[in-house]
């Protein structure tokens, strides 16, 4: 019974870890590969979100809603980065956050008035909205099984895409010396605009899989902005295998936090005091596993640079 | 530097007084009929936290607006508009500039308790009467009552009793518990277990604004309750209802809530897994009176055949009674005391039937049972069940010193 319950927490917990991972993938590798900090990150999550709940209710198809969430996505960002980021690439850090600030706020209104200030339905395709006994006596739903499978499927892809192809090799080099990377006849411009449309295009697929589970709502995108970028610390900015192992560690912290402590407490302390503290320690639990991993990696868990 | 005018200073003091006296001539024909006229401040929360509610509640507003021809009381109005974006510094500060620069004699609209806690004071030392067009906060209902705070809506405690009540009636014997991790939160849950008698296996306390609730559904499934209530206002309870739904608990569990996490607004985003959920308020679209009714049709034809949810309804009711207080005190708005004699009179048709004011200005009225089923159009919405509680008040009125 109690094994059972742990086994599933431990599942919760990848889950939401892999979620986390789908959405910092995408921040991570344009932050340590192209330098550039883009907060606009979330706005990207939000506009997958909400396309691909409009398509899906139109067309009644879950996998052609992504698609095309993440296709217009990718026309969005492309737009953004000839308009706007080109302009921030030799810029510092802050001027690019306080840019990309201020796209956020621009996608909130855009959102807010083509689809109104409530939150929008994003169905859940009709064969995945039940739960899956996956062992006996533990039915899973079947959807978070989906978002399971779609993050360790991103997490492979990107890491054979930068460690075992050429176009890899390349995105590599621009980023550890690009002059030296320009001479040798690599466009690095180039390698980065579409390093700049693979991040936006995970951004759009976290959104479009997230919805069916979340509210699809204006903001939605800066909500889960914050625990991206605890991510990305952890796990060393710029490190696709960092994002990777940072999202696990957050989401399992998070969730057994959620979990567990609160029921350690109460067989511990008194019950009102437990009611006090237990919520609060689980609140703080990611934070201060940042913490801790900053005191004895500075620069996170894997960082690309040095 | 130059200055701004290019005529000698005498002249332009000259031209100034004649224009004040010509001014001054022309009022003074027009004779005394010609008031100056009502100022009321509004906030509209359409960003922030609350941007659905917050539009709801425009929505409300702006149809109670038109339909006296923008006056009240038959008096001309000026609303002075704010989007306080559900943040209590803002909201602070475009209150006081409201008293200050425009000089407004009423004033509704926030959303949030926190709101309403953070603007309240101000207000009230500028002796503004304020109703309240949604939050009920609990400190203004007991000792720090107000004679100009009007909760015109609901005590926030109210709607929590009623679902408690609502579970003790259906026979729940175990019952987990889940809110977030805040004062309303708590509040919220207090609420609930004053009317549930039954055990409470479980209190679960949440972040403010969590996304992910899988580990709290491991641990109600492990619970084994027969009924859940949970008070997640806003996309966490859409986020709630989403997850549990998926986790296929719904078979063995039954959901109960306030009609915060049931509203419009969620069935919008939430859709059919909302089917046949049990929430309590003190309105419905389809509560039988006339004044709703015709609320209601005209709400309808105004958005597109929309459904106006319990924000909208409350607005409106604002309009409603502003608009009573300000012909009941002659049409002065400037005359504080009567206008909020007038208030407290309740002397208007409201959308939820008539009610009256407890000595505390926040209602005794009745909470009703509805559930979220289908219309004759297949539409999704919720239908009123049952009245469970009959001019209920609420459980601060006795430490309030006002009588």
């Amino acid at each position: 019974m109690t094994g059972i319950l742990f086994l599933e927490q431990l599942l919760n917990g990848l889950g939401f870890g892999l979620m986390l991972f789908l959405l910092a993938a995408g921040l991570t590798l344009v932050f340590g590969i192209m330098d550039v900090l883009n907060l606009a990150h979330g706005s990207l999550f939000m506009s997958g979100a909400y396309v691909a709940a409009q398509a899906h209710q139109q067309s009644g198809s879950f996998v052609a809603a992504i698609a095309l969430a993440v296709l217009v996505t990718v026309v969005v960002a492309a737009l953004l980065e000839v308009l706007l980021m080109r302009q921030l690439y030799k810029r510092d850090h802050l001027a690019q956050v306080l840019a990309t600030f201020g796209v956020i706020l621009v996608a909130d209104d855009l959102v807010k008035m083509i689809w109104g200030p409530s939150p929008v339905m994003a169905p859940t395709p009709a064969a995945l909205s039940g739960p899956i006994e996956i062992i006996d006596g533990l039915p899973y739903p079947a959807y978070r099984l989906v978002i399971l499978g779609a993050g360790v499927l991103v997490a492979l892809a990107l890491y054979l895409l930068v460690n075992h192809t050429r176009v890899g090799m390349r995105v590599r080099a621009g980023a550890s010396d690009r002059p030296m990377a320009e001479l040798m006849g690599v466009h690095v411009g180039r390698i980065f605009n579409g390093v700049f449309l693979l991040g936006a295009a995970l951004a759009a697929l976290a959104g479009a899989l997230m919805g069916p589970i979340v509210a699809v709502q204006v903001g939605m995108g800066e909500q889960i902005l914050i625990p991206a970028l605890v991510v990305l610390v952890i796990g060393g900015i710029g490190s696709v295998r960092g994002a990777f192992v940072a999202a696990l560690l957050v989401g399992l912290v998070d969730t057994i936090g959620r979990a567990f402590l609160p029921m350690l407490l109460r067989a511990t302390l008194p019950p009102a005091t437990a009611a006090d503290l237990g919520p609060l320690f689980a609140e703080v639990a990611m934070y201060a596993l940042m913490v801790v991993v900053l005191i004895f990696r500075p620069s996170g868990l894997f960082s690309a640079r040095t | 530097m130059r200055s701004k005018s290019t005529k000698p200073p005498v002249a332009t003091a000259l031209s100034r007084t004649l224009r004040s006296l010509m001014l001054a001539s022309a009022f003074g024909v027009a004779g005394a009929a010609l008031a100056a006229p009502v100022k009321v401040g509004l906030a509209l929360d359409i960003s922030g936290p609350f941007a659905a509610l917050g539009a709801e509640a425009r929505d409300g507003f702006a149809l109670g607006i038109k339909q006296l021809g923008g006056k009240l009381g038959g008096q001309p109005v000026e609303f002075v508009q704010a989007d306080m974006a559900g943040s209590p510094d803002q909201a602070k500060q475009l209150v006081d500039r409201m008293i200050q620069r425009d000089k407004i004699d009423l004033f509704s609209g926030p959303i949030g308790s926190n709101i309403a806690l953070a603007v309240g004071p101000t207000l009230f030392a500028a002796k503004v009467p304020y109703l309240s067009s949604n939050a009920g906060p609990s400190q203004f209902a007991g000792a720090q009552c107000n004679a100009y705070f009007f909760g015109t809506a609901y005590q926030n405690d109210q709607f929590h009793e009623a679902a408690g009540k609502f579970a003790q009636d259906r026979g729940f014997k175990k019952m987990v518990m889940i809110a977030p991790n805040y004062p309303a939160g708590k509040d919220a849950l207090g609420g609930a277990k004053r009317q549930f008698k039954g055990q409470v296996a479980d209190e679960l306390y949440t972040k403010l604004g969590q996304i992910d609730y899988a580990a709290e559904l491991a641990q109600i499934r492990a619970a084994k309750p027969d009924s859940i209530y949970f008070f997640l206002p806003g996309a966490m309870g859409i986020n709630f209802i989403k997850q549990f739904v998926g986790a296929g608990l719904s078979k063995d569990i039954t959901l109960v809530t306030s009609g915060f996490s049931a509203d419009e607004d969620v069935i919008g985003a939430v859709g059919e897994p909302m089917l046949g959920l049990f929430n309590t308020s003190h309105w419905a679209h389809d509560l039988d009176n006339a004044a709703n009714k015709a609320f209601v049709d005209a709400f309808k034809k105004e958005y597109n055949g929309r459904y106006p949810s319990v924000y909208a309804a409350q607005a409106y009711d604002v309009i409603l009674a502003m608009d009573a207080a300000v012909k009941q005190a002659g049409g002065n708005a400037q005359n504080r005391e009567a206008v909020i004699a007038a208030l407290k009179k309740a002397n208007y048709a409201s959308t939820r039937g008539s009610f009256k004011y407890a000595n505390n200005h926040y209602p005794i009225e009745n909470f009703y049972l509805r559930v979220i089923g289908k219309d004759a159009q297949g539409k999704i919405t919720n239908k009123t069940v049952s009245t469970l509680l009959t001019n209920y008040g609420d459980t601060y009125s006795d430490k309030c010193p006002m009588k």
